[in-house]
């Protein structure tokens, strides 16, 4: 029996072999994968790109106290883009299971519709849920458009969830009672995480300094996106900069949303502010992207 | 000779319930190809598993017939050398060419021979356009922006006619007779014939025939259970989406802990139908047994892992349904009211807050009691417990629920567990008066809030369901025999009204079944009130077949007519000096009669009877109509006349407008 981070290890090692470059998780809170830059920035334009990178996604709303067996604050994704897309991808993804150890002649795989989309993100695709002997492990996607804009080349994302595939190859029926390694449960390492997380996320985060933040962080990004036009080197341009405090906002939008913080006349439009810097962000991008290539020819 | 068809497009996989609908225009629309290029043969099956889809097709020409076709040139009177010139053109000689007749005079004109087009190029010139012309609810592009869009990438295309290939390109995927197997049971670029597919696919392990998959499943069912005391809930809805969402399926059969069976049977049912897609067992009598039957996609389980790791799933869902019933218990649904507050009923109409509290005024406007009023306030709190949020398609149920378990009365726990129903209109309505007036009061609030910010259906976008709300408060009143009145519900809205007027029309007509002209006649008398709007149409209904009823309608609608030719618009008295002929005296006496007794009847809503006594006038009508004409010199008499007809019409189209009643004589 594999290890949690065993099952990581021959995962990752499965798609570098197939050309991914393996990155680290992005250091700044997201709540999928699909955010962190290597995703969002990188599926833009007309350059091919593989990554593979386990993303820990934070999701204040879905904390438990560390109670509930199936459900996190914070869950591992593995995260895997590969643009173009290959021909034979849901093949490829079926081979990713059997290196973790699943003989698909024994078990039933299934693959049921489930289109992904993002207010945030202005983002969407059309894909499916991955469903093994009945548990869904993977969204598979195909995006079609990311940052309000129609992308170039279609890339797929397979987004793992791996705390559920453990279980079901550990044949565990708590998250928490995953080996993370050898000796050493899920619970270990995550428990005081999951618990005390929701209880700052539900009970005492303070909601006034995050609300500041979130205007603190908004007006640095729409500062830069706004300078943006008329800055002289593009190609020193902080774009991913003025990502990163996007990305800011989003965070804290999902802490305010955990605390019952926004209200419904309010919610609409605070999606709405985090959306336009987004998609002002992938713009930036785009031109930035295509300005280097021009010079370059 | 004529030759077999084959189709076969390969994809990743479809959703399930889009395959039938395209099945169904693929059919059409190859039969159209046919039609359009004059090519006998006709499509003899459309089949599909999730990623093959399948059309046959029989009797095809090897080529199109030739064809003989005269070409018109010049007018006779251009003259030889015009005729010469056009001869050239068409590569013939002077002496070739036949002069004929047209509309516009004489004109030089040739026979010429079309030879007919090859089948095979002409299939493979239509059906790249063919195959990207199907209908799908939402489609991808996979090669680029611009490129070819479908419902999920095309991977490749079996396509022949008789022992040949039909050779075409569609998103870079060259046709061929290569299909492709079950994607861990079967092989990858099978070669396949005409005749050899269905069974070549099956030796991969993809059963085509979706007839053939449900009979699988459903054999594999009896199968489990044969020997047992247990049955499966029958589901047709779940079994049609399995049978598409499976390539070679075979049902297994698990089991949970007796324990999970104290959860309510709801919340069972829905995560073993909704999240799972099982089917439910029971046991003799009909309550659930700790079993559920599951489709795999593969041919057996012969370790026991499918069976285990499907177990493990329900059992996590299970508990988390037991975890979330008792961490909900932490707060009644009486102390939620005030978070409905943070919960979006619609953007531009604030929250379930004010729609709570909107639903209390109008419970209480339709004279509901205490219970009533306390379940319309409490209806939507359910909305913030965790088990609705896990299980939002038991919104309402677990409120019920939750309501009984914590101290509301029973009448209010039912009166939350149905406000949502009818979910169709083959749903039945709430159970008891309470839940019929709180279900009442959802509907009328969302229609009446949306139509009042103008979000209205348009054609076929209904995004926040206002025609089964609205059909919903339909198949209330009339099935709850309620009288409040269309006009009360709509506010005095007329654009609401008149949607609700629609909503009813439909209702008699296609769920209930009536002819549509007896509708007609009803509601051109009167809709506002259903429950009358009901006793009517079944007296019409009754009195319909009776001998005098379609010649006293048909002779009605002679009078409608009468009157609007005349441009007659008043009332005013018959006077009875100035009936000259004895026919038209007898008909104003039995007018009088019958009025009489109409009248007494109608207060009393006893239609039958009374319809039956307009109809009995049949006699004096035909006689006057034989005997007497309207339209008198004297314009005193004519005027007269007309004011007998129209006491006629106005006063028994009370009930039903006879006019609208379709009849042979017209």
């Amino acid at each position: 029996m594999d290890s949690f981070q065993n099952i990581l290890f021959k995962l990752k090692k499965y798609w570098g072999d197939r050309g991914a470059i393996l990155q680290e998780p992005y250091d700044i809170e997201v709540g999928a994968g699909t955010m962190c830059p290597e995703t969002f920035l990188r599926v833009l334009g007309p350059d091919p790109y593989r990554v593979a990178y386990v993303q820990p996604s934070r999701r204040p709303a879905d904390g438990r106290y560390g109670d509930n067996p199936n459900r996190l604050y914070k869950h591992q994704q593995l995260q895997v883009i590969l643009k173009p897309s290959p021909e034979d991808i849901v093949e490829q993804y079926m081979a990713s299971l059997e290196a973790i150890g699943i003989d698909l002649r024994k078990h039933d795989i299934k693959l049921e519709e489930d289109n992904w989309e993002s207010p945030t993100l202005g983002a969407w695709g059309i894909g499916w849920q991955v469903m093994l002997d009945g548990l869904e492990i993977t969204q598979f996607t195909y995006f079609q458009q990311v940052g309000g804009v129609d992308l170039e080349v279609v890339p797929v994302e397979l987004t793992y969830g791996l705390e559920r595939l453990s279980a079901f190859l550990q044949g565990k029926d708590s998250v928490y009672e995953i080996e993370w390694a050898p000796g050493v449960s899920y619970a270990d390492v995550r428990h005081p995480d999951e618990l005390q997380m929701s209880v700052y996320n539900f009970e005492l985060a303070d909601v006034s300094m995050l609300w500041k933040l979130f205007d603190l962080h908004e007006a640095e990004a729409r500062r830069l996106l706004e300078i943006y036009p008329d800055y002289e080197e593009k190609n020193r341009f902080p774009v991913l900069g003025a990502y990163e405090h996007v990305l800011k906002c989003s965070h804290l939008f999902n802490l305010l949303q955990a605390r019952g913080a926004i209200s419904v006349t309010e919610r609409a439009g605070v999606i709405q502010r985090v959306r336009r810097m987004a998609v002002g962000a992938a713009k930036a991008w785009l031109d930035q992207q295509a300005r280097a290539k021009e010079e370059a020819a | 000779m004529a030759d077999k068809f084959l189709l076969e497009i390969g994809t990743e996989e479809i959703p399930d319930w889009m395959i039938p609908p395209a099945l169904d225009e693929l059919r059409e629309l190859f039969t159209k190809l046919l039609a359009d290029n004059e090519l006998s043969g006709e499509v003899t099956s459309v089949d599909a598993s999730p990623r093959h889809l399948v059309l046959r097709a029989g009797g095809l020409p090897v080529k199109q017939a030739d064809k003989d076709e005269l070409l018109t040139g010049p007018p006779k009177q251009a003259g030889a050398k015009a005729a010469g010139g056009f001869a050239k053109k068409q590569g013939a000689a002077v002496d070739d060419l036949q002069v004929v007749q047209t509309e516009k005079g004489e004109y030089y004109a040739i026979r010429k021979e079309i030879p007919g087009r090859q089948t095979r190029d002409i299939l493979a010139r239509s059906l790249p356009q063919l195959i990207l012309k199907l209908y799908w609810p939402k489609t991808m592009y996979w090669t680029g922006p611009g490129g070819p869009r479908f419902i999920r990438p095309i991977r490749w295309i079996v396509a022949l006619l008789g022992d040949d290939v039909v050779p075409f390109e569609l998103a870079g995927v060259q046709s061929g007779n290569l299909t492709y197997g079950h994607r861990r049971l079967g092989g990858a670029r099978v070669p396949v014939t005409v005749e050899n597919h269905e069974e070549q696919l099956e030796k991969n392990r993809v059963i085509v025939s979706a007839a053939k998959r449900r009979a699988r499943i459903e054999a594999g069912i009896a199968g489990l259970l044969d020997g047992t005391d247990l049955a499966v809930k029958p589901d047709e809805g779940l079994l049609q989406i399995l049978t598409y969402l499976t390539e070679y399926p075979t049902p297994i059969l698990g089991g949970f802990d007796e324990s999970f069976l104290d959860l309510p049977k709801e919340v069972l049912v829905t995560v073993m139908r909704h999240h799972q897609r099982y089917f439910s067992v029971v046991k003799p009598g009909g309550t659930l047994a700790p079993h559920f039957i599951a489709v795999m996609n593969i041919g057996a389980d012969p370790d026991g892992l499918v069976r285990e790791g499907n177990e493990r799933v329900l059992r996590a869902r299970f508990n988390d349904g037991r975890f979330f019933w008792d961490f909900d218990q932490r707060q009644k649904l009486a102390g939620r009211v005030e978070e409905l507050g943070s919960v979006t009923f619609h953007a531009k109409l604030g929250s379930y807050l004010d729609k709570a509290k909107r639903m209390v005024a109008i419970v209480e406007s339709l004279g509901g009691g205490e219970d009533a009023k306390r379940a319309a306030l409490l209806a939507k709190c359910d909305l913030t417990t965790e088990m609705v949020g896990e299980f939002p398609e038991l919104q309402g149920i677990i409120g019920g629920l939750y309501a009984k378990s914590q101290g509301e009365t029973e009448a209010v726990g039912d009166a939350i567990y149905d406000h949502y129903k009818p979910n169709s209109m083959e749903d039945g309505i709430p159970s008891t008066a309470d839940g019929r007036l709180v279900a009442l009061a959802d509907k009328i609030d969302t229609l009446r809030e949306c139509f009042r910010i103008g979000a209205v259906p348009t054609g076929s976008k209904d995004p926040l369901a206002l025609r089964r709300a609205a059909q919903g408060v339909v198949k209330i009143l009339v099935e709850g025999g309620l009288t409040h009145r269309i006009s009360e519900l709509a506010n005095g809205g007329e654009q609401l009204a008149a949607f609700f007027l629609d909503r009813i029309r439909y209702y008699y007509r296609d769920v209930r079944g009536f002819a549509y002209d007896e509708v007609n006649a009803v509601l051109a008398a009167g809709s506002d009130d259903l429950p009358d709007v009901e006793q009517r149409l079944t007296a019409i209904t009754a009195v319909r077949p009776t001998a005098d009823f379609e010649p006293i309608a048909a002779s009605f609608k002679r009078i409608k007519n009468i009157l609007s030719q005349a441009g007659f618009d008043g009332g005013g008295e018959v006077a009875i000096e100035l009936l000259r002929e004895q026919e038209e005296q007898e008909l104003y006496r039995t007018f009088l009669t019958v009025r009489e007794d109409v009248e007494g009847r109608r207060a009393k809503r006893e239609y039958q009877p009374a319809l039956e006594a307009i109809a009995s006038m049949r006699p004096q009508v035909d006689s006057f109509f034989d005997e007497v004409l309207v339209n008198a010199e004297e314009p005193d008499v004519r005027q007269n006349r007309l004011t007998l007809l129209a006491g006629l019409l106005n006063e028994f189209s009370s009930i039903a407008d006879f006019s609208e009643i379709v009849t042979a004589k017209g």
